[in-house]
């Protein structure tokens, strides 16, 4: 053991000077693949009218503005708008301009519709409450500078669409008006405003387009109110809900006259019960009520005649109506049955319709990941196919000989490339002995489970979970988490792998939970429930039962723990271990973090099998001066090589690795907000490292005029977080390494050799640790999104931070960087070990961001996975965007390069041998010249 | 064409108002106006390039962010008097992050600062620190990296053992030859005995 540890050293040793890794520009796209995506679509406008190129611009729920082509669904641009910047509406202005509304009305921007470069930004003046509606002019009278309006409560902006300048601002005297449809009859400087004041009051607003003046309002109250939803079915009519939602109500409005005409919805549809919903009006004269889990679509014609045209059962989402011609529109029905989704195109006239194109844009969501290792490779390659790729082998080095000399004309340098990326080897459906070839399986927000492959980012398979959509029984359901629940060793030819995925119900914590079991490599859903019980943590435990299926253990509501997989096998396992597991929760609002453990009430009840927390210890924080900002906590499944840190001059530290160490930071109160809102002297922070057995604060260190947003992470036995110094107005990142006094003895080779030492002592959370801590700070350039750390198979090659800065980058920085033991001058011994002269702020080397020249927009989280071979790392980051890649923090010291030219070392033993047969040759002529002399 | 355009610069510059924010209309706010400047991007003369058209402004770490517009300008609104901090992401450029102080008892008094060098901006006008090279350089073939290479290496000795052992050899005394020759064989004889 201590030999393989030294080795791993040696190993270290020998590699760690060299400093990170970095990529030749024509090596993107070997390990790496980048996807873009935008993000479920709220909005689409049409842009067809010109010929060339035909773009879809798209606003979706990730807040992207993007123009799209609209033969085969590229990005041509996006942005990425600001957390509380929600995009409201997105229009398109003179053909060129795409202009959007968000902030809720106050931020009206105008981008360039061929390369989106912004053109204008405007500031617009908004009640907060009030809904805001865009609105621009759809004659298109070229030359004349169209007005964009803005409603947002009583006031109407007018923007002029070429500069954003605010032409004429309209304050309509009422309060509480909520501006419902817009329009503007044909080629008239008039526009339509109708809305609603109150809950009960209809008012129509003739506004002047060029002036802003108002020609002309009237109003009309409705006795029983209205629910505030309303659709415009023609020029004169509008269609409403009534409060109770059971009475359609028409208004006319013709020549500012107002009528209201009420129809009872049972009497139109008889099965109607319950709640009605308009959807988004069609404008042709059709409307369309969603009365639980049925689409409606009525004609209207004048004010008082409805009637059915078609009824639609359990859709699940309808498009906007799309003009086709003058005369024409059609809409988009999709349909859920079972695991498929149909899709439907209807026309005013029959029509028939194809899907040319589709986007997987619900990897833009993703909530979790997990990987998936494929299976085994079978028996059975014919000699012909080994031969072939042989010869294809070969041919594929010689051409890559060719590139190193620079031989290679331009054609070959293409295929050189081609070869490279289409590697066959690399996208196969098998495990492979390096370990690079998984499945990375996504659950993404909308309960979308996606499996893809780590060689080129293929989807493998995908499945929309049945019991992840709305139902009767769950109402509003949404994903929380995925994880492996079966990984078969024993049995991997035969049986696939499973993972297991956790929902919820509703948003509360005590809505009733959802499981749902899957087969890795097929997608099946093996087994999906709904539980009596609701989902507070999910805790995954390093057991697994005889069927190898890992035990879990769900956290309820009432702190009352379930097992699963309900089996009396696995139950019997869990009772075995149970006065091992401890558990803690923080409980962030309270500023309290709890420690328990579980025990068992009475009999063991096999169906429902519920333990009951017990308290062990809890930790209230003084909500006066702190708040709980984040915790952290080292990975599970992380592995550590050596508990010994060999040091200079032969000395050993013994680092201390508990796996039950959180890291909790607090901060002032006051400085909870956004920076820019306290003054160094409010603000400090406090970091903690707690053991979450016996509740004792193993370490605190104040940092004072330091706020957050912080972020950290955690691995061995060091913590590196990252929060802003108010003081030097810069972002600080600080390490804490927690290192083991106890064994500090043990250094003596005598105590070891004749058996004085503790090392086989055991290991007990409850004794108290003797521990010493060190730390050190360092500026760090940039904010920082997200933060992880590499993780290999057996722990003995160095680490690396993945940090996601805010320019969507992600940046390895080598754990050496921070190393609390650096400084200034380092000694001799020291520099040996690889000690970096200390400097006031981390190195940001552009070589070392893994994400290349890419970005990864939106990016969310960084996800490290151990490849089988030791030196390498694989990374998922996920955000709107993907990115894969594999790094190795301490270069590929086990495994030749991808570059390494088998060809050229070929061709040198080649030239050896024949420099051999020559010399050999030589010698025997010169050996026969001797003999006759 | 370099001097003319940085002459033009410095007149726009000029012409610009020196105070960087003015206590906006609307709101309780103040609003920075800004402007992100790359030194010789241009080709085509005034304008920004391909690479900033995605160049973001990020006000304190992401409470809002803005865009650039086609001159380079870009404006936050409703900003509170107090210390913020401006970063500017654009693949590429290794932009400073920016303090700024807008004061509250002096309307519309603002000063900034780039956090990196603590070098004070008079105006905002922000430009990178450098050009970030994201990819190595491979370095072209040359008859040196060859020889270094394990491959090499490996030719280089073999052609040393080859060439030059022999002529060593040569120029030994053929006397001592000899006499190593016996001492080998008296070496080895008690051994095979």
């Amino acid at each position: 053991m201590a030999i393989r540890a030294f080795l791993g050293l040696m190993i270290l040793l020998l590699f760690s000077s060299t400093i990170s890794t970095a990529l030749f520009e024509d090596q993107v796209g070997l390990a790496d693949w980048h996807q873009k995506y935008i993000g479920k679509v709220k909005h689409a406008v049409f842009h067809t009218q010109k010929t060339g190129r035909k773009r879809v611009v798209v606003s979706t729920e990730e807040n992207v503005v993007a123009s799209l082509d609209l033969r085969t669904g590229d990005i041509f641009w996006r942005h990425v708008l600001g957390k509380i910047d929600r995009i409201d509406q997105v229009e398109i202005v003179l053909g060129k301009y795409v202009v959007t509304l968000s902030s809720g009305g106050g931020i009206l921007r105008a981008w360039n519709l061929p390369d989106g470069q912004m053109i204008w930004e405007s500031i617009l003046q908004v009640s907060a409450s009030s809904k805001s509606l865009l609105y621009v002019s759809a004659n298109m009278n070229v030359g004349k500078d169209n007005l964009i309006l803005v409603f947002g409560g009583s006031l109407i902006h007018a923007l002029s669409s070429t500069d954003g300048q605010i032409v004429w601002r309209k304050e309509l005297s009422t309060n509480s008006l909520e501006i419902q449809q817009v329009f503007q009859p044909h080629d008239s400087d008039t526009i339509y405003a109708l809305g609603f004041i109150g809950s009960s009051e209809f008012v129509a607003y003739y506004v002047n387009y060029k002036t802003g003046e108002v020609l002309e309002q009237s109003k009309a109250s409705f006795e029983s109110g209205f629910c505030g939803e309303a659709s415009l079915v023609s020029d004169d009519v509008v269609v409403a809900l009534d409060a109770s939602r059971t009475y359609l109500v028409s208004i006319s409005f013709r020549n500012g006259v107002i009528n209201f005409h009420q129809m009872y919805i049972p009497e139109l549809i008889p099965e109607f019960s319950g709640k009605a919903t308009l959807l988004p009006s069609m404008h042709n004269g059709i409307l369309a009520v969603d009365i639980a889990s049925t689409i409606v679509m009525l004609r209207v014609k004048g004010v008082n005649e409805l009637k059915i045209i078609e009824k639609i059962n359990h859709p699940s989402a309808i498009s906007d109506a799309l003009p086709l011609s003058k005369e024409q529109q059609a809409f988009a029905i999709l349909q859920h049955d079972e695991s498929r989704i149909h899709y439907k195109v209807k026309f005013d006239t029959d029509l028939t319709s194809e899907i040319v194109w589709s986007r997987e844009d619900g990897l833009a969501s993703i909530v979790d990941s997990t990987t998936s290792e494929l299976p085994v490779e079978k028996e059975g390659v014919s000699v012909a196919e080994v031969e072939h790729s042989l010869f294809e082998w070969l041919k594929g080095h010689f051409l890559k000989l060719k590139g190193t000399l620079m031989l290679a004309n331009p054609d070959e340098v293409a295929a050189i490339q081609a070869i490279r990326l289409k590697s066959f080897e690399k996208n196969k459906m098998t495990r492979d002995h390096n370990g690079f070839r998984k499945l990375i399986i996504v659950l993404t927000r909308a309960g979308k489970v996606l499996a893809l492959h780590t060689g080129d980012g293929r989807v493998v398979w995908s499945v929309l979970l049945p019991v992840l959509r709305k139902s009767e029984t769950c109402g509003n359901p949404f994903a929380l988490n995925v994880y492996q629940w079966q990984v078969p060793h024993h049995h991997a030819m035969h049986e696939n792998p499973s993972v297991v995925v956790v929902g919820r119900c509703g948003h509360n914590f005590d809505a009733p939970g959802i499981l749902s079991i899957i087969d890795s490599y097929t997608g099946k859903v093996h087994n999906s429930l709904v539980l009596e019980h609701s989902v507070r943590h999910i805790m995954p435990l390093p057991f697994t039962d005889s069927t190898e299926q890992h035990l879990h253990i769900v956290i309820d509501d009432n702190l009352h723990a379930h097992l699963y997989p309900k089996t009396s096998d696995s139950v019997k396992i869990f009772i075995d271990e149970m006065p091992n597991i401890y558990w803690y929760s923080v409980e962030v609002g309270k500023n309290i973090i709890k420690g328990y453990s579980l025990e068992l009430k009475g009999e063991l009840d096999m169906a429902e099998n519920d333990f009951q927390p017990k308290e062990l210890w809890s930790i209230v924080f003084p909500s006066a001066s702190e708040k709980i900002a984040l915790t952290a906590t080292r990975k599970m499944n992380e592995i550590v090589h050596t508990q010994a840190k060999i040091i200079a001059d032969q000395d050993v530290m013994y680092k201390y690795i508990s796996k039950n160490i959180l890291f909790v930071a607090t901060v002032a109160p006051k400085a909870a907000g956004e920076i820019g809102s306290v003054t160094p002297e409010e603000a400090w922070l406090y970091a903690y490292l707690i053991d979450t057995v016996s509740g004792r604060i193993l370490h605190r260190v104040s940092h004072q005029g330091a706020q957050g947003p912080i972020h950290a992470v955690m691995s061995e036995n060091w913590v590196v977080y990252h929060y802003f110094n108010l003081r030097a107005h810069r972002y600080e990142m600080s390490v804490i390494e927690i290192y083991d006094q106890s064994r500090e003895d043990n250094k003596d080779v005598w105590k070891l050799v004749l058996g004085k030492h503790n090392l086989t002592a055991p290991i007990s959370t409850y004794s108290k640790p003797e521990v010493t801590v060190k730390s050190q700070s360092y500026f760090f350039t940039h904010s920082v999104k997200s933060m992880a750390v590499t993780a290999t198979a057996k722990g003995i090659t160095s680490k690396q931070l993945l940090i996601g800065t805010i320019g969507d980058q992600v940046l390895a920085l080598d754990k050496r960087f921070l190393d609390p033991r650096r400084s200034v001058n380092p000694t001799q011994s020291e520099k040996e070990e690889g000690i970096i002269p200390l400097t006031d702020s981390l190195p940001i080397v552009p070589q070392s961001f893994v994400t290349h020249a890419l970005q990864v927009e939106g990016l969310r989280g960084i996800v490290t996975t151990p490849a089988k071979l030791e030196s390498t790392s694989l990374v998922f980051s996920y955000g709107v965007d993907l990115f894969f890649t594999r790094i190795a923090p301490s270069r590929t010291y086990d495994s030749l390069t991808e570059d390494f030219s088998y060809a050229l070392l070929l061709l040198t033993i080649v030239a050896l041998v024949a420099a051999l047969l020559v010399t050999w040759a030589l010698s025997e002529k010169k050996e026969l010249r001797e003999k006759w002399r | 064409m370099k001097l003319a355009l940085l002459l033009f610069f410095l007149l726009v510059s000029n012409f610009l108002p020196s105070s960087l924010a003015a206590p906006s209309s609307s709101g309780d706010g103040y609003t920075i106006t800004g402007r992100v400047k790359v030194e010789g991007m241009t080709s085509k003369g005034f304008g920004v390039s391909s690479k900033l058209l995605n160049a973001k402004i990020i006000l304190n770490g992401g409470q809002s962010v803005t865009f650039v517009r086609a001159d380079g300008y870009f404006t936050f609104h409703n900003v509170p008097a107090g210390t913020h901090l401006i970063e500017v992401a654009a693949l590429g450029y290794f932009f400073s992050p920016v303090r700024v102080d807008i004061s509250a008892r002096f309307p519309g008094k603002i000063q900034a600062a780039l956090t990196e060098n603590r070098k004070v901006l008079h105006e905002l006008i922000l430009e990178p620190l450098r050009e970030e090279q994201y990819y190595e350089i491979r370095e072209p073939f040359s008859i040196m990296s060859f020889l270094k290479s394990p491959m090499g290496l490996m030719v280089g000795f073999m052609l040393l053992v080859i060439f030059v052992m022999p002529k060593l050899v040569e120029n030994m005394d053929p006397e001592e030859i000899r006499r190593a020759q016996e001492e080998m064989r008296t070496n080895f004889l008690p051994g095979s005995s």
